[in-house]
């Protein structure tokens, strides 16, 4: 039984697992596929989907199941914040890391309720207790981009932890609660839920292009606009609507004066040509704030690795 | 004598240079990697010993992909990226410059300068087309040196199409107009045309790239790619005296601006300790589930760095042993 998130729309994410289900059965493997996907017609389709594949479970055991899995994902979500926020300013370098992991862990195993509320609350007063610089982060940067490219470390090199660790702050601008709310629920009642960033997308892209390419280039004007240092987007080799965002960046950057940097990854990507860029780009953005405030912009720069 | 070390490890060359104290270079060293960057560096190394016995280094910047383990192994005062090191090398050769166009063996980069700081930069992504890797392979297939590519290439009078997308397709290309009877001179100066068009297409999308232009990395010693950026961006190149190891020359000014800055004794452990043999080993950590590649280096059987861990446990370790050397004998 694989459960995989699925997609309506012109992103081509929603057909990958219609694919893995053929070339699993080419294999020889009879697996089922639970594809999550907002239901066209009726939430009741959803349930009718789950409830044949388990047909011993009730209603309510499924209530119950995803009211866990919400909570399990409104906590990680809550941690990930509070942890971009102090991973910049910390003293020892790797302990917000070391300390969401370690509630990483906990929160994989934990299966009640007040367990998990137990965990999330401990996890916030460590984060809380961390011993901190007094000055603010020199750098904001907001993190835009396909959604899996930007939830997950593994995939995009740990970029908030690097980017963190250089004492750069992060906001990250996909969260999976926002997705499940915005996507899974709210697209079944179907409020104008997307207005806004289809308001400030606008002067630069008008269409839905899928995936999340209107959310990217809405973010970037949203960056411009409360004056943050730079933009990074993330993108997926060949993934339509982050590619065509990526040909409406060029111009938001230039009107709105917010560099951006898009890194492409696949899984050729080596990790030492990311680095390279991120770095660059840091010390660009370092070097700029520098002449902006007046200071003195001959070759001398901050190391920021060491 | 006391110089600042500069080095620049890429993926075809290692390049070493020493600088004086007033930036300017001493002696330069432009060697092939060949796959060992830790023997070449050693190598450079031991030359420069031999030719300055009174050596002292002041200080010692490390840059380009293998930064990290070089930098490691040397004890580094400064690990930078090459992108802000072409560009601090360029700035104090040229303060004007405008744009940078760097090609070396793997790597081509763009960086666009406004008003004396970086501004934007782009480098190839996933593809080595155009790099000085291709032009190698392609000089070795037609049996002529590297040297011998570029002259003839510049002399080429009527440029034949080739598509200069893909290293593969290109090379293809290049085989039928061979077979077509196509002089080898057209042929190299469409080569060179094409990789050009590549470089400003893939890196330069919509950029504004303004004079004085800067022309530099290993491929600038070739005329043919010279001769057709010209014609591309209709103004003259500027091409730097030392314009194969400028990633080292903006390495070492890096380092001695930091040692100036924070007014410390280098890190560098010494040209003799550098000569004994390094082995490295790699291994996959297995506490989480990250299982990163660990690289642990070592020289006469003590650790002397680890790199690759995402969590820091082994990097750690080796720099609390480096750092007290009497704990770790026996």
């Amino acid at each position: 039984m694989i459960l995989m998130a699925g997609g309506v729309g012109p992103c081509r994410f929603g057909y990958y697992g219609e694919v893995q289900r053929e070339i699993l059965r080419d294999l020889g493997y009879d697996v089922q596929f639970l594809l999550l996907e907002a239901p066209k017609t009726h939430p009741r389709q959803l349930w009718e989907r789950i409830h044949s594949i388990f047909p011993r479970n009730t209603l309510s055991d499924l209530i119950r199941a995803l009211r866990l899995a919400w909570l399990k994902v409104a906590a990680l979500d809550r941690v990930d914040r509070l942890a971009n926020r102090i991973r910049p300013l910390e003293i020892q370098p790797g302990l917000t890391t070391s300390l969401q992991q370690k509630f990483y862990r906990r929160l994989d195993e934990a299966t009640l309720e007040a367990e998990i509320r137990r965990t999330l609350r401990q996890a916030c007063l460590e984060l809380e207790s961390v011993t901190l610089r007094q000055h603010e982060p020199d750098l904001r940067i907001m993190l835009v981009g396909e959604i899996y490219m930007v939830l997950e470390p593994r995939v995009n090199f740990a970029i908030e932890q690097t980017l963190g660790e250089m004492g750069v702050a992060v906001d990250r601008t996909i969260y999976l609660s926002d997705w499940i709310r915005d996507q899974l629920v709210f697209s079944i009642i179907r409020p104008d839920w997307d207005r806004q960033w289809r308001q400030m997308a606008k002067p630069y892209l008008h269409n839905f292009v899928g995936g999340h390419g209107l959310e990217t280039v809405a973010h970037t004007v949203e960056a411009g606009v409360n004056r943050f240092d730079g933009v990074i987007q993330l993108a997926p080799f060949t993934c339509m609507p982050e590619i065509v965002a990526m040909q409406v960046l060029p111009t938001v950057s230039r009107e709105l004066s917010i560099p951006v940097l898009s890194i492409i990854i696949d899984e050729h990507s080596a990790e030492a040509g990311v680095q390279t860029r991120l770095e660059a780009f840091i010390d660009l953005l370092r070097q700029k704030k520098r002449k902006a405030s007046g200071g003195n912009s001959s070759c001398k720069l901050i190391s920021v690795l060491t | 004598m006391q110089a600042y070390l500069g080095i620049d490890v890429g993926s075809v060359s290692t390049n070493l240079v020493l600088l004086n104290q007033r930036g300017e270079l001493l002696r330069k060293l432009y060697l092939r990697s060949q796959g060992n960057p830790v023997g070449s560096v050693q190598e450079g190394l031991s030359r420069l010993g031999s030719e300055f016995p009174d050596l002292t280094i002041a200080g010692v910047g490390t840059t380009g992909s293998g930064r990290q383990l070089i930098g490691k192994m040397v004890g580094a005062d400064l690990i930078k990226n090459e992108i802000t090191a072409h560009a601090v090398a360029c700035l104090n050769l040229e303060p004007t410059v405008q744009t940078i166009i760097e090609i070396g063996g793997q790597d081509s980069k763009l960086i666009l300068i406004r008003d004396g700081v970086v501004y934007d930069f782009a480098m190839n992504t996933v593809c080595a087309a155009g790099t000085g890797s291709f032009l190698d392979q392609q000089a070795a297939r037609l049996s002529i040196g590297i040297e011998e590519l570029g002259m003839r290439a510049a002399q080429g009078r009527h440029p034949v199409r080739i598509a200069g997308r893909c290293a593969v397709f290109a090379e293809s290309d290049m085989i039928h107009k061979q077979q077509m009877g196509h002089k080898l001179e057209d042929i190299l100066a469409g080569l060179c045309r094409a990789l050009v068009r590549n470089f400003l297409g893939n890196l330069g999308k919509g950029k504004e790239l303004k004079a004085p232009v800067i022309f530099q990395g290993g491929v600038a010693a070739n005329l043919g790619i010279r001769q057709a950026f010209e014609e591309a961006l209709n103004c003259p190149l500027v091409i730097p005296e030392h314009f194969d190891v400028m990633g080292a020359v903006g390495a070492a000014l890096l380092a001695r601006d930091e040692m100036l800055a924070c007014k410390s004794s280098s890190k560098f452990k010494g040209l003799k300790l550098l000569m004994e043999p390094v082995a490295t080993q790699s291994f996959d950590c297995e506490g989480c589930s990250n299982q990163c590649e660990v690289v642990e280096m070592r020289q006469s059987g003590l650790l002397v760095a680890c790199i690759g861990d995402k969590c820091g446990k082994w990097s750690q370790r080796a720099n609390s042993r480096s750092q007290e050397p009497e704990t770790q004998v026996g």
